[in-house]
C-alpha cells in the first residue's frame, strides 16, 4: 500500500518496543536500515504485509506500555511495519480509552469513579490527589494532559466492585507495571503518584470459599492458579480428555442437552451456537472467549480468569474441538493485568504439557490459543465489535446478519462465548448434559454467578444454582433489610434498578422476565438510603456517552442528549420542566432502543428508565 | 482484471498514471490477486505489490527471457497451448537458454530467487494478466520489449481466456480509438494493411482516389524528414510536439524551420504558438458527437453537451471545410455518417456497431461483424478454439540490448522520466487547474546520492546531458536507488526535461527512449532564477 507517512520518527525506545512484538524489520522498506544493494531491487508487501493488520492493537499497546503514550513517530513506525494507513491507525488508537494519543506521563493512576466505587468514596480519593495538580504533578480532571512525571485519570468500572474503591496503577517502561488495587485509600493513591510505590494486597477471600457445593468456583482460593499439576490433580483436563473420547458431535449433543445459556447477558443457547458453527461449509473456524468484562458492577469473569485460568483454557479447547476450530482467542479487557498474566501462563503450561498445540490428547486435533488484550472499550464486549478489535480495526459492532456463526472473526465461522459460559463446559462434558440440566429451575439450568457489591457486608462473587431468589442472595451477602435499602441495580449499567422493597423473585431467566427486569451479566448492586441515586444515573449516562462507539446516530446522539437532560434535571435548570425532560428522555430512549445497531444503544436508557419509573426519582407535580 | 489470480504491472504505474483502471486492479487485489510490479522505481503502484521487482532500466528482455527459461526448465510450459496455437517455440527456447538466473540477476539487478519465484507464480496461476505501459514502450527497442511479454503469455497460455491476457493500459479514454480509426502511419481503419493490394483497391474504389504505395511516416520519421528538408509543411491535430518530443532543442529548431504549420487544438499550446495558422476546435469529450474506444476495445458513444466557445469549430467541420478548399466536396458529414463509413470499410471489426445498437448496449467490444453479434469479450480465444481460428501466434526471439546511453564517468546518473498523479503529459490540459498534491518540477534522487553530493531537499542543481541542461530543485525520494534519478515532463515551461532526453527511437514503433539517458548533476551556487535553459 502506498502509505502517506509523515516525517516523524520513532525514538529508539519506541522502535524497540514495536520490534519486540513484531521482530526486527526485514528490509529498509519496512523500517530497517536501508540496505540498498538488495532493497534497491526488491521489496515485499501486498497481501502478506496487509494480513498483519490484526497486530495493530498489540503494537499500539507496546508503544503505550513502553513510553506511556502513542507519539506520532511511534504511530508512523507501526504503520510502516504493518502497512496500515496512518489515518486509519489513528482512528484505532483514538478509539480506546487506555491508549493516549497526547503526551501522557509514564506513571498514571486510573481511579475508578464508577457507581460501585462512587458509593465507596472514589470522590474522596480524587479530591485528595486533585489539589496537587497545581504542583504540575497531576492532571486537571478531564482532558488537558500536560507532560508531567505522573498523572491520574478517572476511569469507568475496573471490575473490582467487591473491593471498592479501586485503582489501576500503570508505569510505562521497558518492564511496564500494571496493577489493579482494591480498597484503595486516598493516601495510597497519593503515595503511588508521588513515588510509584504500589500498595500490597493479600489475595481476597471468596465469600463462599470452602463450600463443597461449588462447581464454577470450586478451585478459587483452594487450587494454585499457576500450577498445571495442581490443576490436573484437582480434576483438570479430565473433561477435555473425555471430550476427545466421545467425539465432537457428542460434545455438542451434551451441551445442547444441558440447555446451557450464554452468561454474558444475551442468554443464547450455547449448544445451538456450537452446532451452527460445526455445520458450516467453511473449515477455517475460530473460538473467542469474550473476557472483555466491562459491564459496571461485573467482576465474576475476572475472578475465574485470575483464580482458575486453566479451566478456561480447557473449556476453550473443548469448544475448539467440538466445532473443529483451529485457533482460539481470549479477549481480556486491558484493565485486568493479573488475569492476562494468569491466562497467558496457563496457555504456556498447557502447551508444554501437550494440552495445546499439535495432536492434542493424541487425537487428530490441533489447536492454539492466544490472549488479546483490550484497551479500554466497553463496546468491545459486543460479540461483533470484538472481531473488529482483534482484526485491528476500531471496535465498532457489525451489522447482523451475517451472524458470527457464519461470518465472524476474519469473516470465518466463529464461536463467541463468555468466560462464565465456558466455565460450565467441563462439568457438562464430565457429568453429561442431562445431569447439568437437573440443576436449576425450568429453562434456567446449571449454576450461576452473581456479583454482589455496594451496601452489603460481604461483597463478592456468589455461585448459586439457578432458582435462588434475590432476597436469598442479598441475605447471603449481608445486605440491610429491605426497609433500609433504597435501590438495587440488576444487570449493571445496561440493566435496571428495582426499589429496595421489590417483592422477592427467583433469579432465573423466567423469573427475571416475570418481574420485568434483566439478569444481564449477574450484577446485584445494592444502594442504601444514603446513596445519591441521581448522581449514579449521571455517572451511568456519562458512561454510555463515553463508551458509545459513535458509529450509529441514535446511540451517538442519544447518549449525549440523555446525559444533558439528566444534568438539567439534577441542576433543576430545565426550561422544559421535570415532566418535559422526562418525556424527552423517554423519547430519546425509545429512539436508541429501536434504532441502535447493537446492545449498547439499545440498553443505554434502561437503567435511567427503571430509575424514573421504579424509584420515583424525579417527583413531578404534573401527571406524566 | 477483477477476477484474475496474478497481475503483473510491467513498466506501469497505474496508481498514479491510470487511476481509473487502478480501481479495477484494486478490486482484483481485494479479491485475492497477487500483484507483481516490475519497475526500476518503487512507485506507489509497486508499494501495493506483493513483490516489487526493481529491475535496471531497460533490462526487461533479460528479465522476461530468464523467466521464460525458468518456466521451460521447471516444466511449466503449457504444452498443449504451445503446440496448438503458436509457432517458433524451438527457436525461442534456444534463444532464452543462455539467460540463467545468475546472468539475469547480473543484468537486471533483481535477485535470482525473486525472478524464479515470479516466473513460477505466473506460470502456475490459473489466470494471470500482464499490464504494461510506457516503461515498456518508451525504449529504443519498444516493440521487442512488448514481444518479450507476449512470449511469456504464449508460453503459459495466459491469453484468450477469461481473467488472463495482455493489457497495454491506455493513458486516455480513446488511445485505442485513434488506432482503430487508422490514425497511425502504417494502418488503415480497422488495422488494415495499406500495402495489401486487395485492401488498397477496395479503399481506392470506395474513396475514388489513388492511394500511395508506401506507408506513412511516424512522428520521428517526420522530424528526420524535416531535417533533410523533405518535409516543409505540417498539420498538427491535438498534439504538442514542441514539448512532448525528446531532444527539445532539436525539435523546436525543426518546427521553426517549417514553411507552413497548421495547428488544430483546443488550447494554444507551445506548438500552436509556433504555428502559422491555428484552428480552434471542439473538445471531443463534451462538445462533439462521436465514439471512443477504451482499453477493453469497447466502442462507446460520446455526445456533445456544450456549445463550443467562441470560434471553436467541430473537428469534422474543420476537416471537411479543409477538403472543400482543397477541391473535394464531402458534403456535410455527421459523426454518424463517418462512423457508418468506418463500419463499411472495416466490417469485420465494426460492421455490427450501428449507433442505435451502441446506445442500446451501452457500448460494444470489437470485433462485432454484424448486427446480430453481441461483441467480443475476448480477442484471442480463437487460439483455444478446436480447430484453432486464424493463424497461430508466433513466439519472437528477442535480444536484450541495454539503453543506448548508459551512465559513464562523465554523465554518471541514469535519468528516467515519467508522470505523476495530478498532471497530464505536458500539462496542457492540467497545469491550469490547482491540485493540492502538485509541486514544481524537481529532480528526484535517492537519499544516498543526495548525501553524497552534499545536497539537501530543495537545493538547486544543474542536470546536464549530452544534449542540454536544465536547473531544478532536488527532491529526496527514498523509492529510488542510488544512481537513478527521475523527472517528469509535466512542467516543460519551467523545466524543459526533454532538452535532456535522447532522440533514439524504436525502428518499428518510432517511440523515443524517454526512459533512459545519462546525466550529470551539479549543485547550482547562484539563485535558481536561471532555471529553464
Amino acid at each position: 500500500m502506498d502509505l502517506k507517512l509523515s516525517d516523524a520518527q520513532p525514538t529508539a525506545e519506541e522502535r524497540a518496543a514495536v520490534d519486540a512484538l513484531l521482530g526486527a524489520p526485514d528490509s529498509g522498506w519496512d523500517g530497517g536500515a536501508r540496505l540498498t544493494a538488495r532493497d534497491g531491487h526488491v521489496a515485499f508487501g501486498g497481501h502478506a504485509a496487509r494480513d498483519q493488520r490484526h497486530l495493530l492493537l498489540p503494537a499500539l499497546h507496546a508503544l503505550q506500555s513502553s513510553v506511556g503514550w502513542i507519539s506520532e513517530g511511534g504511530l508512523m513506525y507501526v504503520c510502516l511495519r504493518l502497512t496500515v494507513p496512518p489515518a486509519d491507525a489513528w482512528g484505532v488508537a483514538t478509539f480506546y480509552g487506555l491508549l493516549a494519543t497526547m503526551p501522557r506521563p509514564r506513571r498514571v493512576l486510573h481511579i475508578c469513579d464508577d457507581i460501585a466505587c462512587r458509593m465507596k468514596g472514589a470522590k474522596r480519593i480524587i479530591d485528595r490527589v486533585k489539589p496537587e495538580a497545581g504542583n504540575a504533578h497531576h492532571l486537571p480532571e478531564g482532558d488537558t494532559i500536560e507532560l508531567t512525571e505522573t498523572a491520574w485519570l478517572s476511569s469507568p468500572c475496573l471490575g473490582l466492585c467487591d473491593q471498592a474503591p479501586a485503582g489501576l496503577a500503570t508505569i510505562a517502561g521497558p518492564e511496564p507495571l500494571e496493577r489493579l488495587i482494591g480498597a484503595l485509600t486516598a493516601d495510597e493513591a497519593a503515595g503511588f503518584l508521588k513515588t510509584g510505590s504500589v500498595p500490597a494486597r493479600p489475595r481476597p477471600k471468596l465469600p463462599q470459599q470452602g463450600d463443597a457445593g461449588l462447581t464454577l468456583l470450586k478451585r478459587v482460593g483452594t487450587v494454585s492458579p499457576t500450577d498445571i499439576a495442581a490443576y490436573e490433580s484437582s480434576g483438570g483436563f479430565a473433561a477435555l480428555r473425555r471430550a476427545i473420547e466421545i467425539g465432537a458431535a457428542a460434545v455438542i449433543r451434551e451441551v445442547t442437552t444441558s440447555k446451557l445459556m450464554g452468561r454474558g447477558g444475551a442468554a443464547f443457547p450455547t449448544g445451538r451456537k456450537w452446532d451452527a458453527v460445526a455445520g458450516q461449509p467453511e473449515k477455517t473456524r475460530y473460538v473467542i472467549c469474550n473476557a472483555d468484562e466491562s459491564e459496571p458492577g461485573t467482576f465474576k469473569d475476572r475472578v475465574l480468569l485470575e483464580e482458575d485460568p486453566f479451566a478456561i483454557v480447557e473449556a476453550i479447547t473443548i469448544a475448539g474441538f467440538a466445532v473443529a476450530a483451529q485457533y482460539g482467542y481470549v479477549y481480556i479487557r486491558g484493565e485486568y493485568p493479573l488475569a492476562i498474566e494468569r491466562v497467558e501462563n496457563a496457555i504456556a503450561r498447557a502447551h508444554a504439557s501437550g494440552w495445546l498445540g499439535k495432536r492434542i490428547g493424541g487425537a487428530d486435533f490441533d489447536f492454539d490459543i492466544e490472549v488479546r488484550k483490550g484497551a479500554g472499550a466497553y463496546i468491545c464486549g459486543e460479540e461483533t465489535a470484538i472481531f473488529n478489535s482483534i482484526e485491528g480495526y476500531r471496535g465498532e459492532p457489525r451489522n447482523k446478519p451475517p451472524f458470527p456463526v457464519e461470518s465472524g472473526l476474519f469473516r470465518k465461522p466463529t464461536v463467541v462465548n463468555n468466560v462464565e459460559t465456558l466455565a460450565n463446559i467441563p462439568a457438562i462434558v464430565l457429568e453429561g448434559g442431562a445431569a447439568f440440566a437437573q440443576v436449576g429451575s425450568g429453562d434456567s439450568t446449571g449454576p450461576k454467578l452473581f456479583c454482589l457489591s455496594g451496601a452489603v457486608q460481604r461483597p463478592g462473587v456468589y455461585e448459586v444454582p439457578f432458582g435462588a431468589t434475590l432476597r436469598g442472595l442479598l441475605d447471603m451477602a449481608g445486605a440491610s433489610p429491605a426497609s433500609d435499602t433504597r435501590a438495587i441495580l440488576l444487570g449493571g449499567a445496561a440493566g435496571m434498578f428495582v426499589s429496595g422493597d421489590q417483592p422477592d423473585f427467583p433469579l432465573t431467566f423466567e423469573g427475571a422476565r416475570a418481574a420485568g427486569v434483566t439478569l444481564g451479566s449477574g450484577v446485584i448492586m445494592v444502594f442504601d438510603k444514603s446513596a445519591d441515586i441521581p448522581d449514579m444515573l449521571l455517572r451511568i449516562a456519562a458512561f454510555f456517552r463515553d463508551e458509545s462507539c459513535g458509529q450509529c446516530v441514535p446511540c451517538r446522539v442519544g447518549t449525549v442528549r440523555q446525559e444533558e437532560a439528566l444534568h438539567r434535571l439534577a441542576t433543576k435548570k430545565s426550561r422544559l420542566g421535570t415532566a418535559g425532560e422526562l418525556a424527552l428522555l423517554a423519547e430519546i430512549g425509545t429512539a436508541m432502543k429501536d434504532a441502535s445497531i447493537c446492545g449498547l444503544g439499545q440498553t443505554a436508557y434502561s437503567a435511567v428508565e427503571s430509575a424514573v419509573k421504579k424509584l420515583n426519582l424525579f417527583e413531578t407535580a404534573e401527571p406524566r | 482484471m477483477e477476477e484474475t489470480d496474478v497481475i503483473f504491472l510491467w513498466g506501469a504505474n497505474p496508481r498514479e498514471n491510470h487511476p481509473i483502471i487502478y480501481h479495477h486492479i484494486l478490486k482484483g487485489i481485494h479479491h485475492g490477486a497477487k500483484l507483481y510490479a516490475v519497475d526500476p522505481r518503487r512507485t506507489p503502484s509497486a508499494q501495493w505489490a506483493d513483490v516489487w521487482m526493481g529491475l535496471n532500466v531497460g533490462s526487461d528482455i533479460a528479465l522476461s527471457n530468464a523467466m521464460a527459461r525458468v518456466m521451460i526448465h521447471e516444466g511449466l510450459v503449457h504444452e498443449h497451448f504451445v503446440a496448438h496455437a503458436t509457432t517458433g517455440f524451438d527457436a525461442y527456447r534456444t534463444s532464452v537458454e543462455p539467460w540463467t538466473l545468475d546472468k539475469a540477476e547480473q543484468v537486471t539487478g533483481v535477485p535470482a530467487d525473486v525472478i524464479r519465484e515470479a516466473a513460477i507464480t505466473y506460470a502456475k496461476a490459473k489466470k494471470a494478466i500482464i499490464c504494461w505501459t510506457l516503461g515498456i514502450t518508451e525504449h529504443h527497442n519498444a516493440v521487442d520489449n512488448v514481444l518479450a511479454l507476449i512470449n511469456l503469455s504464449l508460453l503459459t497460455g495466459h491469453v484468450g481466456h477469461y481473467g488472463s491476457g495482455l493489457s497495454p493500459l491506455r493513458g486516455q479514454n480513446n488511445v485505442q480509438g485513434g488506432g482503430d480509426m487508422g490514425a497511425i502511419p502504417n494502418k488503415l481503419v480497422g488495422f488494415q494493411d495499406p500495402l495489401d493490394p486487395a485492401i488498397k483497391s477496395r479503399f481506392e474504389k470506395a474513396w475514388g482516389v489513388q492511394l500511395p504505395n508506401k506507408l506513412g511516416w511516424t512522428i520521428t520519421d517526420m522530424f528526420h524528414a524535416m531535417e533533410r528538408g523533405d518535409m516543409t509543411g505540417l498539420f498538427v491535430i491535438g498534439e504538442n510536439p514542441a514539448q512532448s518530443e525528446a531532444d527539445q532543442h532539436h525539435t523546436q529548431a525543426m518546427l521553426e524551420g517549417l514553411e507552413h504549420m497548421v495547428v488544430q487544438d483546443i488550447f494554444l499550446t507551445r506548438t500552436a504558438q509556433l504555428a502559422h495558422v491555428v484552428l480552434p476546435s471542439t473538445a471531443s469529450w463534451c462538445e462533439s458527437d462521436g465514439t471512443v474506444t477504451n482499453s477493453e476495445r469497447r466502442v462507446q458513444r460520446v455526445r456533445a453537451a456544450l456549445q463550443p466557445p467562441g470560434d471553436a469549430r467541430d473537428e469534422l467541420w474543420i476537416l471537411s471545410e479543409m477538403a472543400k478548399r482543397l477541391g473535394i466536396d464531402w458534403g456535410k458529414p455527421t459523426a454518424e455518417s463517418v462512423w457508418n463509413e468506418v463500419r463499411t470499410m472495416a466490417p469485420e471489426m465494426f460492421g455490427g456497431m450501428s449507433y442505435p445498437r451502441l446506445e442500446k448496449l451501452g457500448g460494444i467490444q470489437w470485433p462485432c461483424p454484424d448486427e446480430s453479434h453481441p461483441g467480443s469479450l475476448l480477442l484471442h480465444d480463437r487460439l483455444w478454439a478446436e480447430p484453432r481460428g486464424g493463424p497461430p501466434a508466433p513466439f519472437s526471439v528477442v535480444v536484450y540490448e541495454p539503453p543506448v546511453e548508459m551512465p559513464d564517468a562523465e554523465y554518471p546518473f541514469q535519468l528516467t522520466t515519467g508522470r505523476r498523479l495530478d498532471s497530464y503529459n505536458t500539462g496542457v490540459q492540467t497545469a491550469g487547474y490547482a491540485s493540492p498534491l502538485r509541486r514544481a518540477e524537481t529532480v528526484d534522487m535517492s537519499p544516498e546520492d543526495v548525501d553524497r553530493l552534499g545536497l539537501e531537499e530543495g537545493d538547486s542543481v544543474e542536470i546536464a546531458s549530452r544534449r542540454g541542461c536544465v536547473v531544478a530543485p532536488v527532491h529526496v525520494e527514498p523509492n529510488l536507488r542510488p544512481g537513478l534519478v527521475f523527472m517528469t515532463l509535466h512542467n516543460q515551461d519551467d523545466v524543459r526535461v526533454n532538452l535532456l532526453t535522447i532522440d533514439v527511437t524504436d525502428p518499428k514503433s518510432g517511440t523515443a527512449e524517454f526512459k533512459a539517458c545519462a546525466v550529470r548533476i551539479e549543485p547550482v551556487r547562484k539563485p535558481a532564477a536561471a532555471a529553464g535553459d
